[in-house]
């Protein structure tokens, strides 16, 4: 069969990074053709080549066979090409049928004609099996629908080539499957998709074949019936990855948060946390499950003292904690690694040194009085950073210069140095390579090793189940199931993350 | 890889780059106004030659220069903290008004007195009044989330009018032996000294200038500086970090504002020894000049604020040699802050086309 | 009683109108701006600008003419405001600051050039009249306030209508709008981002500059650096007042317009409080409308106030 998409010796540099080098590929009209590869393997930059986001310095695309060049993605939707990016480009305030129209609007006169859209995009959205209320506002439907609306947008825009960027990171198990079955009926259909993810489960189990990147070039392409996980991640990793952290023998100890009856609003107002409970005990790891949106960052804002309280108890080693804001927090022996290092974590302008100051900007033995000794934060910093393998030049760069995994590699040096009793992580891998998900792992294990007390957040399922001595299931603002780690299968988890457990 | 000593030199150092971003912004404000005045019918070397002369001419001159100076540089620094802590207080003409009213109140109100505690008292009325002029846009911000820059120009305004009330006809600072609609003049004891003979210039630039060094102490080596940039920065990380963000802002903009009281206050003691309406030229706009051109650092300031100085009292002479409004200033400032506006994102543009110069494609 | 009387009279309705009109302009040029993700502190100065050359269009061409001038030196001002936020990525505020400082001290400087012996304030020149709609001055109650009117309060009053369908039922509205909440999904659809907040921060200009004419050459008949007097900032006010909708906006606008003249009305009625008092009222009014907003959520737009860079 003949490539309907061929980009050949793509080369593309950022300041400092050489993000595609001479990568080539190809890809079959109506298969579902995966794009492997770490974070910063490369991918999204050839992506957003292809959907003319960015441009290459060197390279040619090819289009069904015709050469083209796209100045941007308007160039690219008219080609056909279409994508539905990781972080969704849907605008909440708006509702699902003016996202769906946006840049495409049919109008009579100067008026959009609401009642023309209303039809044709019934029409497209009952072919596919993806009905929705088109009124509802994107702010107010569930993130696995959101996806739908990305994907019905590329459809409403006659997309015959569909770029889905890490589409499942979001999703609950069961939803993944729904997306499988929509992508089954679009190959069906005759679309082609490139399925661009770092897991390889995913891999084997939906597509046709695949491309591995590396470090910005091709380390192959593969049918994907001719392979398995280990031979991919071999690939993608360029050595022998383990797929799970050790997790040693480890009794817990005594209860150091107890958290009762916690109700908090939600950044819009509307009721967050309704009722929530749970407790995290000294030398364990608590994982908390759930589809995105049902309360976890309330949670762990209200845990940090970050979000007020409308009541209920946060208990700190029998320390009522409840509307103490964040520097009590901090004083009662909570680290918190900040799901947005960039919004939270870290100060992007600030010298190194400053963001490892932060927090402790008036505890001894960096102040004098009112000043603060800024030689004796350099010091220390230096030796934070050395341990925690921060690869700087020096303590004086700025944080918005240091890569991803530095910066989180930094946060959690800073965390880590004061000793907390409860260490709170939210989502503390996100957008990290392979590398330094393996390091923050290790990292989070030892805090339980030394007795701390852990309570994890975060969105990839996995990522909870490979840690956790115990996974709780957040629903609509409360814990609704409690799983103990060995009793635990992803598809009973999935179920209650759904909001299974209720009908 | 290739080394570029010219970048190494002029952009690879963030503060010698700050300074030449400086330079060139002067340099450029002064090409579009050479236009602008070859436009309007002058001949512009003249024109600046007068401008010069107007500030460095004689002793009086400079005299003049340094009396601008002052008000400049205390506003500018009222003007950098907050914007130091993520705040725009283009309120400060308001605050240095609140500043003069209380100051000159005072000033006149008690008898003659130890002239120390008097202009101690005085200074600390106008420090308090503008204190006041910027806790409230601090904390209707705070509290209600109005954004500062429209809670305090309508304070401008509010200050402008009661300003203009207190020494009306009716106001009851009005000196009644007067027909000026101005206050009485303030006691002997409450002036402040002025520095040398046969000229206007006061033991105020003195102050003017300590103060920036406090407030560079303040901002770069204390607790209370760290969390104020850390607010500025990034608010959402100073929160995360334990700082009281909205105290912080109150905070901050009171100390912006107490800065342009300071300003009202000395430019009544030291210049003009009574209340009028009005009796800040727009001291309190062009601090915003002066701020963003000495680069948000209270040592740039002092240089700023100088060079702002000379414009001022320049362009009266300017203005009297040559009938050049005097207001070509206020085009030289909004052209240096449209400048200054530009140089962040320009300069990374000129510092990125420079990195993938020297860097190439060996990574 | 009868001093009641005196304030509450369809005169003070009428001038309420005429007050309102220029911050309705500015609320609207507001609205535009901030919904395409522009901040736009700088309406004050292109009100100004507009203000001042409307006086020199009428000067030399007569009103009409002064006026379309006017509206267009607003446009400038907005395209100025528009090169350097959106092309340049300055700090908006920044950008919009500077437009104002330059906008009281260029006038001052063309003054004397243009009029040789006046500083500061221009001549008197030419005006738009009031005209008399008879259809709607023989409405009884509604006549004495709509009847007979300026032009500009007619046009302002139908451009809030205009405005709203524009931003809301259009396709360049919806664009607008999504440039504000989220450029970068915009970009991905394929609109272009840069020219809609193009389009967007001049019309704003468009707005402030018809505005600024409005005040120096139909509400008064020459031109002073200090006339705009804050409305640029008022009209901002309304604009978060109104949630950076036109009809609330206006509703907003209105109010303020009715204290400022309620406060006229006090003067002449002979109201014993000093008249500057009475002035400060308005900008007091517009800090208590602003704090009585407390606990309602903002609505702004998400992106207002950030650069975007094509990545």
């Amino acid at each position: 069969m003949a490539a309907i998409i061929r980009m050949e010796n793509i080369i593309k540099t950022f300041p400092g990074v050489l993000a595609n080098d001479k990568v080539s590929l190809e890809v079959e009209k109506g298969e579902i053709h995966c794009l492997l590869g770490e974070n910063g393997a490369g991918k999204s930059t050839l992506m957003n080549i292809l959907y003319g986001l960015t441009s290459c310095d060197s390279g040619e695309i090819y289009i069904k066979d015709q050469l083209v060049e796209f100045s941007g993605p308007r160039d690219a939707i008219a080609s056909g090409i279409g994508m539905v990016h990781q972080h969704f480009m849907l605008i909440p305030v708006f509702t699902v049928m003016e996202n769906l129209i946006l840049g495409n609007e049919p109008v009579k006169g100067l008026k959009i004609d609401k009642i023309k859209s209303e039809k044709i995009l019934a029409d497209i959205s009952g072919k596919y099996g993806m009905e929705m209320n088109l009124h509802a506002y994107v702010k107010d439907i569930s993130v696995g629908m959101q996806q739908r609306v990305e994907i019905l947008k590329l459809l409403y825009r006659g997309a015959d080539i569909m770029i889905f960027d890490e589409p499942t990171a979001i999703l609950t198990p069961q939803e993944i499957l729904e997306l499988y079955k929509v992508m089954e009926s679009l190959r069906q259909r005759g679309k082609t998709i490139i399925f661009i993810t770092h897991k390889l489960k995913e891999v084997m189990e939906i597509s046709d074949r695949v491309t591995v990147l590396r470090d910005g070039r091709v380390i192959n392409k593969i049918k994907t019936e001719s392979t398995n996980t280990r031979e991919l991640a071999k690939m993608m990793v360029g050595r022998e990855v383990l797929f799970s952290t050790r997790r040693p023998e480890k009794r817990a100890g005594a209860e150091v948060l107890r958290v009762e009856d916690l109700y908090a609003k939600d950044k819009r107002g509307q009721k967050g946390l309704k009722g929530l409970c749970l407790n995290v005990k000294a030398g364990e790891i608590v994982g908390i499950a759930g589809v995105d949106g049902n309360g976890q960052s309330e949670l762990v804002e209200v845990l940090t003292g970050l979000r007020r309280t409308d009541s209920g108890s946060i208990k700190i080693e029998d320390r009522e904690m409840a509307h103490r804001n964040a520097g009590r927090f901090l004083a009662a022996g909570t680290a918190h690694i900040p799901d947005d290092r960039l919004l939270r974590g870290l100060i992007l302008d600030f010298p190194l040194y400053e963001n490892m100051l932060l927090g402790f900007q008036d505890q001894k033995p960096f102040t004098k009085g009112i000043f603060i000794d800024f030689n004796k934060v350099r010091q220390w910093s230096k030796g934070l950073v050395e341990a925690f393998d921060v690869r700087v030049p020096n303590v004086n760069v700025q944080a918005g210069s240091l890569s991803g995994g530095n910066q989180q590699k930094a946060v959690l040096a800073r965390e880590f140095a004061r000793d907390p009793k409860l260490l709170i992580a939210s989502q503390p891998t996100r957008g990290l390579d392979v590398g330094a998900i393996e390091f923050v792992h290790e990292r989070i294990m030892q805090a339980r090793q030394n007795g701390k007390a852990v309570l994890l957040v975060s969105l990839d399922l996995s990522e909870i189940m490979n840690l956790s001595d115990r996974i709780l299931v957040i629903y609509e603002g409360k814990i609704i199931a409690e799983f103990m780690a060995d009793e635990a299968a992803d598809t009973e988890i999935g179920f209650m993350m759904a909001g299974g457990g209720k009908k | 890889m290739k080394k570029n000593p010219l970048f190494d030199i002029f952009i690879g150092n963030d503060s010698v780059f700050s300074f030449v971003k400086a330079i060139l912004a002067v340099f450029f404000a002064l090409i579009i106004v050479y236009f602008i005045l070859l436009l309007t019918g002058y001949s512009p070397f003249p024109v600046y030659g007068a401008l010069l002369k107007g500030a460095f001419g004689s002793r009086r001159c400079f005299g003049e220069c340094l009396v601008s100076t002052t008000p400049l540089l205390f506003s500018g620094l009222g003007f950098a903290i907050a914007y130091r802590c993520g705040l725009f207080n283009i309120g400060l003409e308001g605050q240095i008004t609140v500043g003069g009213i209380a100051a000159a109140f005072i000033g006149y109100i008690f008898p003659e007195m130890n002239p120390v505690i008097h202009v101690s008292a005085c200074i600390a009325a106008g420090f308090l009044a503008g204190a006041l002029w910027g806790f409230i846009p601090g904390y209707l911000k705070a509290r209600f989330g109005i954004h500062e820059v429209i809670s305090v120009i309508m304070l401008n305004h509010i200050a402008f009018k009661i300003a203009a009330y207190l020494v009306s006809m009716q106001g009851p600072m009005k000196d009644r032996l007067d027909d000026m609609p101005a206050s009485p003049f303030i006691r002997d004891s409450a002036k402040i000294v002025r520095l040398v003979n046969g000229s206007r210039v006061h033991w105020g630039i003195i102050l003017a200038v300590i103060t920036a060094f406090i407030i560079w102490v303040l901002l770069f080596r204390t607790r209370l500086g760290f969390r104020i940039r850390a607010v500025g920065k990034n608010k959402y990380a100073a929160e995360t970090a334990g700082i009281n963000v909205k105290r912080h802002i109150i905070l901050t903009l009171s100390i912006s504002g107490a800065l342009g009281g300071l300003a009202g206050a000395v430019e009544i003691l030291g210049v003009h020894y009574r209340l009028f309406a009005a009796f800040s030229p727009g001291y309190g706009f062009d601090a915003i000049a002066v701020a963003l051109l000495g680069m948000v650092h209270p040592i740039g300031i002092i240089a700023s604020a100088f060079l702002f100085g000379i414009l001022r009292s320049g362009s009266v002479f300017m203005q009297a040699m040559y009938g050049v409004n005097k207001d070509m200033v206020s085009v030289i400032t909004a052209i240096i802050v449209l400048f200054m506006g530009m140089s962040a994102p320009i300069g990374i543009m000129i510092k990125d086309r420079f990195k993938r110069k020297s860097h190439g494609t060996s990574v | 009683m009868e001093l009641l009387f005196k304030l509450f009279s369809m005169a003070v309705f009428a001038s309420t109108l005429r007050i309102a009109t220029p911050l309705i302009l500015a609320s609207l040029g507001g609205c535009m701006s901030e919904r395409s993700g522009v901040i736009n502190i700088g309406l004050e100065g292109m009100m100004l600008m507009g203000a001042f050359t409307a006086v020199v269009g009428s000067f030399y061409l007569g009103p009409w003419p002064g006026l379309i001038l006017g509206i267009l030196a607003g446009g400038m001002m907005g395209l100025l405001h528009a090169f350097m936020s959106v092309t340049l990525g300055a700090n908006q505020v920044i950008s919009s600051t500077a437009i104002n400082i330059m906008a009281v001290g260029l006038p001052n400087i063309l003054i004397p050039v243009i009029w040789p012996g006046h500083y500061g304030i221009s001549p008197t020149v030419g005006v738009i009249k009031d005209i008399n709609i008879p259809f709607i001055s023989s409405i009884p109650v509604i006549g004495k306030v709509l009847g007979h009117q300026n032009p500009i309060v007619y046009v302002a009053l139908i451009l809030v209508p205009v405005i709203s369908y524009l931003l809301f039922k259009t396709r360049i509205g919806l664009r607008i709008r999504s440039v504000g909440e989220h450029p970068r999904a915009a970009d991905t659809l394929g609109i272009n981002v840069y020219k809609m907040r193009y389009i967007a921060v001049t019309m704003s200009g468009l707005l402030a500059g018809l505005g600024g004419a409005f005040l120096s050459i139909c509400y008064q008949s020459q031109f002073s650096s200090v006339m705009t007097a804050g409305r640029g900032f008022i009209g901002l006010a309304a604009m978060i007042f109104g949630r950076w909708t036109p009809k609330g906006a206006m509703l907003a606008c209105l109010l303020f317009g009715f204290a400022d003249a309620f406060q006229a009305g006090a003067q002449s009625a002979g109201v014993p409080i000093p008249p500057e008092i009475l002035l400060a009222f308005p900008y007091v009014l517009t800090l208590v409308a602003l704090v009585g907003l407390l606990g309602k959520t903002a609505v702004s737009p998400a992106a207002n106030g950030k650069p975007y860079l094509k990545g």
